[in-house]
C-alpha cells in the first residue's frame, strides 16, 4: 500500500508539471489580457495531434518535432488574437473574449475530426514505453522526460517575464494596462505575443499529453480544459507560482484517489473546486477581490 | 430628518502606505461640511470608511449616537446616508427614469414611486431625460443624475464626491443652489471638492486633510487665512500631484 | 401607439402560424423539425432570463436541462408511468432541476463574472461525469424513457403543442420580469453590480431567484425533450454543443431582449438540424456554428434585433433632419447641464 501511494505521488507530481505548464499559459493570458483562454485545452490536443502527425508521417522524433510545432502555435495563438480578440470592444468585452475562445475551439475541435478522426490515438516513440527504476517505483521515462521540459519552458517562461526588456512591458501591462500605454509600451504587440506564447507551450504541453496519456481524441479538449480551469480557479486566476503548486496538488490527489476510487477520481478535481471556492472565492492564492466588477 | 455623521480616530494604511492617521471628522446635523486637502491625502478613503465602502483599521464612525464603523454599503444607505462617486456611476443600460428606480425605497411602491422620482428629476433639472437611456448623457448630466437618484431615499446624510468635477460653471452654479435647497430642509452634507470658490462659497465649516491627518478644520473664513493649510496645498514636494 | 399595435399584430401572427403549422404541413419530419426549434426557443429565453438580464453568462445550463431530462426518464421507468401520465412529471423535472440550481447558484454567484462563466465549465463536467458513472442514471448507456403508443403520423403533435405552450409561458414570464422591479434590479446588476448592492438591492438573492426560475424552465424543457427522443444518453444530454448553441441563438437574436432568443433559435436551431440530418461528417456543423459565432460576435455583438432597431432609429431621425426646415437650430440640446 505505502508503495503504491509513493507510485501515486511521484505520478501525481510528475503529471502535475505538465499540467502546471499548460496552466501557466492560461494564467499569463488571464494576467496580461484579462482572458480566459478557454480554448486552451483544445489547443493542447492540436499540439498533440501536430506531434503525433509529425512522427507517423514524417518519421520525425517528438522532442525534434517540437521545433516545429512550437513555432507553429505561436503564430497560431498570434493570429487568434489578432483576428478575433482585439477587434472586440464595448462594455461586454470581457464576456465577448471569453465566447470568442469558446467558438474558436470548437471550430478547431471540429477540424481536428476531420481531419483524424473520432478514433483513439496515441503518440508512442521508443522512449515511451521504457521506465527508470528509482528506489522501488517505476517512473515511465517519458513522464521524467515531461516533467523535465516543463521546468525547463516554465524557467522559460520566467527568465522572459523577468529578465528582458519584453518581459518587463509584459508585467508592466499585467499591472496597469493604461499606464503601460503612457509610458510607451505597445499594449497590442505585448497581448498579441503574450497570447502567442500562451498558446505555444501548448504545443509543448500537447506532446507530452499525448505521450502520457495513453491515447485521445479531439473530445479530450473537454477533459483538459475543464482540469486546467479547476487548475487555474483554486489557485486564484493570475498567478503563475500558484497554478504551479495548484497543478501539482490537484494530480497528486486524483492520482491518490485512484488508488481506490477510479471512476471518481477526476472527481477530486472538481470538488476540490467547489470547496475551495466555497471558503475562499479569490481561490487559494487570488490576487483580484471577490467581486469587483 | 438630519442626522449627524462623525468619524472618530479613524486610521487605514494600505501597503507600506498610511492613507489616514487617526482622522476625527464631523458633518454637523443640517450642516454642509467640506471636505477638502491635496490629491492622496485621503479624502476618499475617509469617505469610503464613514459609508462602509472600506473597513477601518481603527477608530469608530457614528450616525447620531449610533455606532456604524464597519456595516457594509446597504446598510449605511439603507440607515440613511447616502453618496455620489468621483467617477459617476450610473447604470447606462437603464434608462434614467430606471435609474431612479433603483434605490430601495421603504413605504412607496409602484406610482408614488415614480412621481417621486419624476419630481426629483425636476427638482435636478434632467426630466426631460427622463426616458433616455442614461448612458447617452452628457457628462454633466450623469452627475445631476447621480445627485438624483441619491436622494430617491431622502437620507438624512448625503456625502457628495467633487460634485463640481469637470462641469461648467453655470452648472456648478445650479449644483450649488440646489445642494442650498436641499439642506435648507434640514439635510446634513459633507463635500469633498478641490473647487476653493465652490467650497468656500456654500460651506458651513472645513476640514482639511493632508496626508492623512486632519490639519485644520474651522468655518471657511478661518480655513483660508491658514498658513497650515496653505503649506498643505504648495507645501513639500512638487505641489499638487 | 403605432409600434404596440405592430408588436401585438406580429405576435398574433406569430401564434396562428405556430398554432396550424403542423396541420399544414402534416410531415411528421416538419413537426419533428418543430418540437426541437420551440424547445430551443423555451431554452434560450430561459437562459436568457437570467444570463441576458443578469449580466452573468452561464456555459452551463446543460446541467439544467440534464437534470431535468433524467428526472422525467429515471421517474418515468421506476414509477411506471405510462403515456399521458408522464407529462404530469414535467414540472417536476423542473423542479429537480430548480433544486439543483440552488447550491450552484450559492457557490458560483459569489465570484467575478468570468469566473463565474468558467465555474459553470466546471460544474456542467461534474454533471456530466455523474451522468455517466452514477447507477442511478444508467451509466454510460443511460436510461430508455417508456414511449406512448401513438398513430405514428401525429405522433410528434401533442409534443409540439406542449412546446409551443411552454415557450408561450416563458415568454410571458420573460415578459413580466422585464417590466417589474425584479427584472430592473437584475439588469442594475448587469450594469454595475457593486453600485447596486450600495443602493439597497440585495444581489445575491435576485440573482439566485432569476438562476433557479431560469433552470426550472430549462428542466421542463429537457424532460419534453427527453420524452420525445425516448432515451437519456449522458453524451447527448450534457453536450457542450447545447450551451454553445443556446447561448449563439440568444446572442444571435440580441442578448437581454425578449425577442431576441426567439428570433435566434427560430434560425438557427432549423439549420443546425437540416445541417446534422444531410452531412456525412457530423462535424461540419460544428465548425459552422462557431464560425457563425465569431461572426456574429465580432460584427453584431448586440445581436440581431437591438442592431436592426438601432439602424432603423438612424435612418428615421435621417429622414427627420431632411424633411426638417434648412438651418432649423440645434433643437437637441438639453435645457440644463450640458458639460462644456
Amino acid at each position: 500500500m505505502g508503495k503504491e501511494i509513493g507510485q501515486a505521488i511521484a505520478a501525481g507530481i510528475l503529471g502535475g508539471g505538465v499540467y502546471a505548464l499548460m496552466a501557466a499559459g492560461l494564467t499569463l493570458i488571464f494576467g496580461v489580457l484579462d482572458i480566459i483562454n478557454v480554448a486552451q485545452g483544445i489547443l493542447v490536443v492540436l499540439g498533440a495531434y501536430l506531434s503525433y502527425a509529425l512522427s507517423v508521417h514524417l518519421h520525425i522524433d517528438l522532442f525534434v518535432g517540437l521545433l516545429i510545432t512550437v513555432p507553429a502555435m505561436f503564430v497560431l495563438g498570434v493570429l487568434i488574437y489578432w483576428l478575433f480578440i482585439r477587434p472586440l470592444r464595448g462594455a461586454e468585452r470581457t464576456s465577448m473574449t471569453l465566447l470568442a475562445c469558446f467558438a474558436v475551439a470548437l471550430i478547431i475541435e471540429g477540424v481536428l475530426y476531420r481531419e483524424f478522426g473520432s478514433g483513439y490515438v496515441s503518440i508512442t516513440a521508443s522512449y515511451t514505453a521504457s521506465s527508470v527504476h528509482i528506489l522501488d517505483f517505476y517512473l515511465p521515462d517519458i513522464y521524467l522526460y515531461g516533467f523535465g521540459l516543463a521546468v525547463l519552458a516554465v524557467a522559460a517562461l520566467y527568465l522572459i517575464l523577468y529578465r528582458t526588456t519584453f518581459g518587463r512591458a509584459v508585467r508592466a501591462t499585467m499591472q496597469n494596462p493604461t499606464a503601460a500605454r503612457l509610458v510607451g509600451i505597445d499594449v497590442n504587440r505585448v497581448s498579441a505575443l503574450t497570447f502567442g506564447i500562451g498558446t505555444a507551450v501548448t504545443a509543448i504541453g500537447g506532446m507530452v499529453y499525448g505521450a502520457i496519456s495513453g491515447g485521445f481524441t479531439p473530445n479530450s479538449g473537454y477533459d483538459l480544459i475543464s482540469r486546467l480551469l479547476a487548475i487555474v480557479i483554486l489557485a486564484g486566476m493570475g498567478s503563475i507560482g500558484g497554478a504551479l503548486v495548484a497543478a501539482v496538488f490537484m494530480t497528486t490527489a486524483e492520482a491518490l484517489v485512484d488508488i481506490w476510487q477510479p471512476d471518481w477520481a477526476v472527481a477530486v478535481f472538481y470538488l476540490a473546486l467547489v470547496i475551495i471556492l466555497t471558503v475562499r472565492p479569490a481561490g487559494l492564492f487570488g490576487r483580484s477581490a471577490v467581486r469587483a466588477q | 430628518m438630519s442626522a449627524t455623521l462623525r468619524a472618530e480616530g479613524v486610521t487605514r494604511s494600505f501597503g507600506g502606505v498610511q492613507a489616514l492617521s487617526d482622522c476625527t471628522l464631523t458633518a454637523a446635523a443640517g450642516r454642509i461640511t467640506g471636505l477638502i486637502g491635496p490629491n492622496g491625502s485621503g479624502k476618499t478613503t475617509l469617505f469610503n470608511i464613514m459609508t462602509g465602502y472600506e473597513k477601518a483599521e481603527g477608530g469608530q464612525v457614528y450616525l447620531d449616537d449610533s455606532r456604524i464603523t464597519g456595516a457594509p454599503p446597504r446598510r449605511v444607505y439603507a440607515l440613511g446616508v447616502g453618496r455620489t462617486f468621483q467617477l459617476t456611476r450610473i447604470f447606462p443600460r437603464l434608462t434614467v427614469l430606471e435609474n431612479m428606480l433603483v434605490p430601495a425605497q421603504k413605504g412607496r411602491s409602484g406610482r408614488a414611486h415614480r412621481d417621486h422620482a419624476m419630481e426629483l428629476l425636476g427638482f435636478t433639472g434632467i426630466a426631460a431625460h427622463a426616458g433616455a437611456l442614461a448612458g447617452t448623457l452628457s457628462y454633466g448630466q450623469r452627475k445631476l443624475l447621480e445627485l438624483s437618484y441619491v436622494l430617491v431615499s431622502d437620507p438624512a446624510v448625503v456625502l457628495l464626491d467633487e460634485p463640481a468635477g469637470g462641469v461648467n460653471p453655470s452648472l456648478i452654479h445650479h449644483i450649488a443652489d440646489r445642494i442650498r435647497d436641499l439642506n435648507k430642509a434640514g439635510r446634513t452634507f459633507l463635500i469633498v471638492e478641490h473647487n476653493m470658490d465652490f467650497v468656500m462659497g456654500l460651506c458651513d465649516r472645513v476640514t482639511v486633510l493632508d496626508s492623512g491627518s486632519v490639519v485644520a478644520s474651522g468655518p471657511p473664513d478661518e480655513i483660508r487665512a491658514n498658513p497650515r493649510v496653505l503649506d498643505a496645498y504648495l507645501g513639500t514636494g512638487p505641489g499638487d500631484d | 401607439m403605432n409600434r404596440r399595435l405592430l408588436t401585438v399584430g406580429a405576435l398574433l401572427a406569430l401564434a396562428v402560424v405556430v398554432a396550424v403549422f403542423p396541420l399544414v404541413f402534416t410531415n411528421p419530419i416538419a413537426s419533428q423539425y418543430g418540437v426541437i426549434t420551440l424547445i430551443f426557443v423555451i431554452v434560450a429565453s430561459a437562459w436568457n432570463l437570467f444570463s441576458g438580464y443578469s449580466g452573468y453568462l452561464s456555459l452551463g445550463h446543460a446541467i439544467f436541462y440534464g437534470t431535468g431530462a433524467y428526472f422525467l426518464a429515471v421517474a418515468a421507468k421506476d414509477w411506471n408511468l405510462t403515456a399521458g401520465a408522464i407529462f404530469w412529471l414535467l414540472p417536476l423535472a423542473g423542479l429537480a432541476a430548480a433544486i439543483i440550481a440552488v447550491p450552484l447558484g450559492l457557490v458560483a454567484l459569489r465570484v467575478r463574472r468570468h469566473t463565474f462563466v468558467v465555474i459553470t465549465i466546471a460544474f456542467f463536467f461534474i454533471a456530466q461525469l455523474s451522468a455517466s458513472n452514477l447507477s442511478v442514471t444508467g451509466g454510460s448507456s443511460g436510461v430508455l424513457v417508456p414511449v406512448p403508443n401513438w398513430d405514428p403520423a401525429t405522433y410528434n403533435n401533442p409534443f409540439y403543442y406542449l412546446a409551443a405552450l411552454l415557450a408561450a409561458g416563458t415568454l410571458a414570464v420573460s415578459w413580466l420580469i422585464r417590466r417589474s422591479r425584479f427584472g430592473l434590479q437584475l439588469r442594475a446588476i448587469r450594469d454595475d453590480e457593486d453600485r447596486a448592492a450600495g443602493l439597497g438591492v440585495r444581489a445575491m438573492p435576485v440573482k439566485l431567484t432569476a438562476l433557479v426560475a431560469s433552470a426550472f424552465i430549462t428542466g421542463m424543457a429537457g424532460g419534453l425533450w427527453v420524452y420525445f427522443i425516448g432515451q437519456a444518453i449522458p453524451q447527448f444530454v450534457f453536450d457542450p454543443l447545447f450551451d454553445l448553441a443556446v447561448v449563439l441563438m440568444a446572442f444571435f437574436g440580441g442578448l437581454g431582449t425578449i425577442a431576441g432568443p426567439v428570433l435566434g433559435a427560430l434560425v438557427l436551431e432549423p439549420t443546425q438540424q437540416y445541417l446534422t440530418s444531410t452531412e456525412t461528417n457530423g462535424y461540419q456543423s460544428q465548425i459552422l456554428f462557431g464560425v457563425l459565432f465569431l461572426l456574429v460576435i465580432l460584427f453584431l455583438p448586440r445581436g440581431v434585433l437591438p442592431t436592426g432597431a438601432e439602424y432603423l432609429a438612424r435612418a428615421r431621425a435621417r429622414l427627420a433632419q431632411r424633411r426638417a426646415a434648412p438651418g432649423g437650430g440645434p433643437a437637441s440640446q438639453p435645457a440644463t447641464g450640458d458639460a462644456a
